[in-house]
């Protein structure tokens, strides 16, 4: 396999000797682990094409790859096949502000295109925490999201086109710079596909107009269901922040003694909850979610002052994973969604098995959007803990798709959740993805065994396990 | 009418190779391609099924007719984001499956942008579920965002789940007057800076521009925008009953980039969507190619003769994609065939 692809690509593009596949072993999903047969790292499309053309030729698997801080297992290399990094496609090719559009190659960095729009007073709205490192290929495989989500989209209502080529080397174009394509719209069925259908070798965003400014609320509760109440007062009186975030007593603890954010750890819960726009307009907005949020019984609210209290707001909430990491040896994160009126349930019914099980829960949640991410703290060299923590995990899960919610908002389902992939989705489904797939790939070479699990019977498995600090670049702020 | 009833029709169109023909209100049967086969007529699956304003999320059976989801989501003080347009008696499926949206796109979104999931009914008359009734879901591929806008060639969306928002609690409109050119470069100059405009409609020398929001961003922005506020019919612009719509002559819809200079094509001309929808009058020759260059495409969107075809031709492999596609969702072929492609 080297050889065929050392037949048009440089030596140094071509890694196949142990020492230099093993950085490739794994993405941010570090509990699983695959040595890959060969990486290959080509630099122009038409390399690309040739090794999709090589390993199509081969029937050779093939897993394309951006940064790897995927939490989900999504680039988790194959053994006996390709890992594609497209870590080389680094170029912004065009920032056009009067049409508002950046045309970008697959491994610019998330943040880099705020960063190269910002002179323009622009910007790319989905900012996933991990935005400093993880790259717009892997947000378009995932349909990543981020803290601002709930008002301005997902990466799917933020990404206008994609270039890519097939498992066979075609060349295709899906979407356009114009606001609709002609046909069936397969810009909406490969955002978020994990890299199963074909390799972008092109992405065209959107950039938005920035805000003129952004004040952020901290408000207290002395019960955390009637913080999640007062999320769905918010949205009642027919405001959508531009954040809704919340966190519980046990993650303000664990991120203060990390970041000293200013949070009030007296309160069971905080919510954050920010307003952007002119300045009239913020100060309107932020007297009302006041209004709201005091008569929903919080308990002390606070509004960040300047630009620099309301990123030591957010700084908080964004480091709140490596903080939890801190303090236990192990957590298990989780990334279910659930309608918000049911958050206050979900909650009293983690804290149930809080008791249950003997183990703690911190939780942060993407309230705005529902999308739940409890950590359970646990010692992985505890064999009983461990097998805990899987059925906590599994039963909180369940709790997820019983309430009309799902198995993962934001993270994908990758390796990690293929297996709960039934829990959501009938027999039918399961073979309609299949075949999907089958249209785009007929022989299953890109990313086998990832996102759709086979008609298997299907077992409880899976969730995010972090063992001893152990998540890849555990540096970069998450969720 | 029950699902069961639905799926049993589809199950026995399937063994017979019989096309079926999905069919709410008819408001839409213009669009696309002429449809053909048996009429499956879904208003009798009707009804609301799930409304949570404080959720933003609406779930509707495919028969519901759109004014009653409309008038529902009115009452407390929501709507459907998009701003879809009726053409008549429209309902809610037809409104997911032709996948139209009216003024707002722009600023707001389109409708699959709303689509949270669907419960679809594929050739084989199983009843699937997609997506969910929650604002973040990357279970499984996107299959409610694909089938809105299919115009029900990949099955029949027997209940879609949407993202609704609350209506904006002020609205204004004001009537500048501009020649094409200087619309567009105004549009696109506004389009940069956060402006809360949420329609513009350019048409024979005047620009209509709508503001929606809070009462400081109004008429701030209104302030700098400039102008005569004035009363404005957006319900005729996305209803198509403006003077510019009547008619029998030829509509063609052109989706381009929203900086496409002005296309100096023959025929009256509306512009909307920012400069991003260009909607033209008439005969108007090599349309498709002049839209393709611009890097958008061109819709055969009202016509007595629609044998150009009612939409783009597709690059053969995407066509090749569609087609496995369409046999993945409907092997026997039989879901309102030819209504988006001959080979569809």
């Amino acid at each position: 396999m080297a050889r065929a692809l050392r037949a048009f690509l440089p030596a140094r593009a071509v890694l196949f000797e142990e020492e230099d596949t093993r950085p490739y072993e794994c993405d941010g999903l570090t509990a699983y682990r695959q040595l890959p047969m060969v990486v290959a790292l080509p630099e122009t499309e038409e390399q690309v094409q040739r090794v999709l053309i090589t390993c199509s030729k081969l029937e050779v698997p093939v897993v394309p790859r951006g940064a790897g801080t995927g939490l989900s297992g999504g680039a988790l290399p194959p053994g006996d096949g390709v890992l594609l990094s497209m870590a080389k496609f680094m170029r912004v090719l065009r920032v056009d502000p009067r049409a508002r559009v950046a045309v970008v190659q697959p491994g610019v960095r998330n943040a880099v295109i705020s960063e190269v729009a910002a002179p323009h007073g622009l910007y790319y709205a989905p900012d996933p925490s991990s935005q400093i490192a993880c790259t717009i290929g892997g947000n378009v495989a995932e349909n990543s999201g981020g803290v601002h989500c709930l008002k301005y989209g997902l990466t799917l209502h933020n990404v206008l086109r994609l270039r890519g080529l097939t498992i066979d080397g075609e060349p295709l174009e899906v979407g356009a710079e114009a606001p609709d394509a002609p046909g069936l719209d397969l810009l909406a069925l490969a955002i978020g596909s994990e890299g199963m259908l074909f390799v972008v070798t092109e992405v065209a965003v959107k950039l938005l107009p920035k805000p003129q400014g952004a004040r952020v609320i901290m408000a207290s509760f002395d019960d955390v269901e009637k913080a999640g109440d007062a999320v769905a007062a918010v949205i009642a009186t027919g405001i959508i922040p531009a954040g809704l975030e919340m966190m519980d007593r046990p993650a303000t603890h664990a991120v203060e003694q990390f970041v000293a954010a200013g949070y009030d750890l007296d309160a069971a819960a905080i919510l954050l909850c920010e307003s952007d726009g002119t300045p009239a307009e913020v100060e309107h907005e932020i007297a009302r979610m006041k209004a709201v949020l005091a008569s929903a019984g919080a308990v002390r609210i606070a509004v960040s002052r300047d630009e620099a209290e309301r990123l030591r707001f957010w700084s908080g909430r964004k480091a709140a994973f490596p903080a939890v990491g801190r303090i236990s040896p192990d957590y298990y994160c989780m990334d279910g969604t659930i309608p918000r009126k049911r958050l206050g349930e979900v909650l009293n019914f983690i804290a149930e098995m809080e008791r249950k099980y003997g183990l703690r829960c911190p939780n942060v949640f993407h309230a705005g959007d529902g999308n739940l991410h409890p950590l359970i703290l646990f010692d992985a060299n505890n064999e009983d803990e461990l097998r805990r923590t899987e059925q906590f995990a599994g039963e909180v899960l369940e709790k997820c798709v019983a309430v009309g919610g799902t198995i993962t908002g934001e993270h994908g389902v990758g390796v990690e959740k293929i297996n709960q992939m039934c829990a959501q989705f009938g027999a039918a489904e399961l073979e309609l993805f299949h075949a999907v797939k089958r249209a785009f790939d007929p022989r299953g070479l890109l990313n086998p065994g990832k996102a759709v699990p086979t008609l298997a019977p299907c077992a409880e498995h899976g969730r995010m396990r972090v063992h001893r600090g152990a998540l890849a670049h555990p540096e970069l702020p998450r969720f | 009418m029950s699902l069961q009833h639905i799926t049993e029709r589809i199950r026995a169109a399937a063994e017979r190779k019989l096309a079926l023909r999905f069919r709410g209100g008819g408001s839409k049967d213009f669009y696309g391609n002429a449809p053909r086969g048996e009429v499956l007529d879904t208003r009798a699956y009707a009804g609301i099924a799930a409304y949570e304003p404080s959720e933003l999320v609406l779930t509707a059976r495919c028969g519901t007719p759109l004014s009653h989801v409309e008038g529902v989501l009115n009452e407390r003080g929501q709507c459907l984001p998009f701003e879809p347009p009726h053409f008549g008696a429209a309902t809610f499926g037809g409104c997911v499956a032709a996948g139209l949206s009216g003024p707002r796109r722009a600023s707001a979104g389109a409708l699959r942008d709303f689509v949270l999931g669907v419960k679809l009914i594929d050739g084989r008359g199983r009843v699937l579920q997609f997506g969910g009734q929650v604002m973040k879901n990357v279970a499984g591929y996107d299959i409610s965002r694909l089938v809105a806008g299919s115009l029900g060639t990949l099955g029949l969306i027997a209940e879609a789940s949407l993202k609704v928002l609350p209506r904006p609690a002020v609205e204004l409109t004001l009537r500048l007057e501009m020649d094409e050119a200087g619309a567009l470069e105004a549009m696109n100059r506004w389009a940069g800076e956060p402006l809360p405009i949420s329609a513009t409609a350019w048409h024979a020398g005047v620009l209509a521009v709508r503001l929606s929001g809070s009462d400081a961003a109004v008429s701030g922005a209104a302030r700098r925008i400039g102008g005569a506020e004035v009363n404005y019919a957006w319900d005729a612009i996305r209803e198509q009953s403006h003077p510019f719509f009547a008619g029998d002559g030829a509509l063609w819809r052109l989706s381009v980039p929203s900086v496409t200079p002005a296309l100096g094509l023959p025929g009256a001309q509306l512009i909307e969507w920012g400069g991003a929808l260009r909607w033209i009058r008439g005969d108007a020759g090599n349309v498709r190619d002049i839209a393709k260059r611009a890097g958008g495409h061109a819709t055969l969107f009202r016509a007595a003769d629609k044998s150009a075809g009612a939409f783009a031709p597709l690059e053969p492999v995407l066509m090749r994609l569609h087609r496995s596609l369409k046999s993945a969702f409907d092997p026997a072929g039989i879901l309102n065939p030819g209504r988006l492609y001959a080979e569809l």
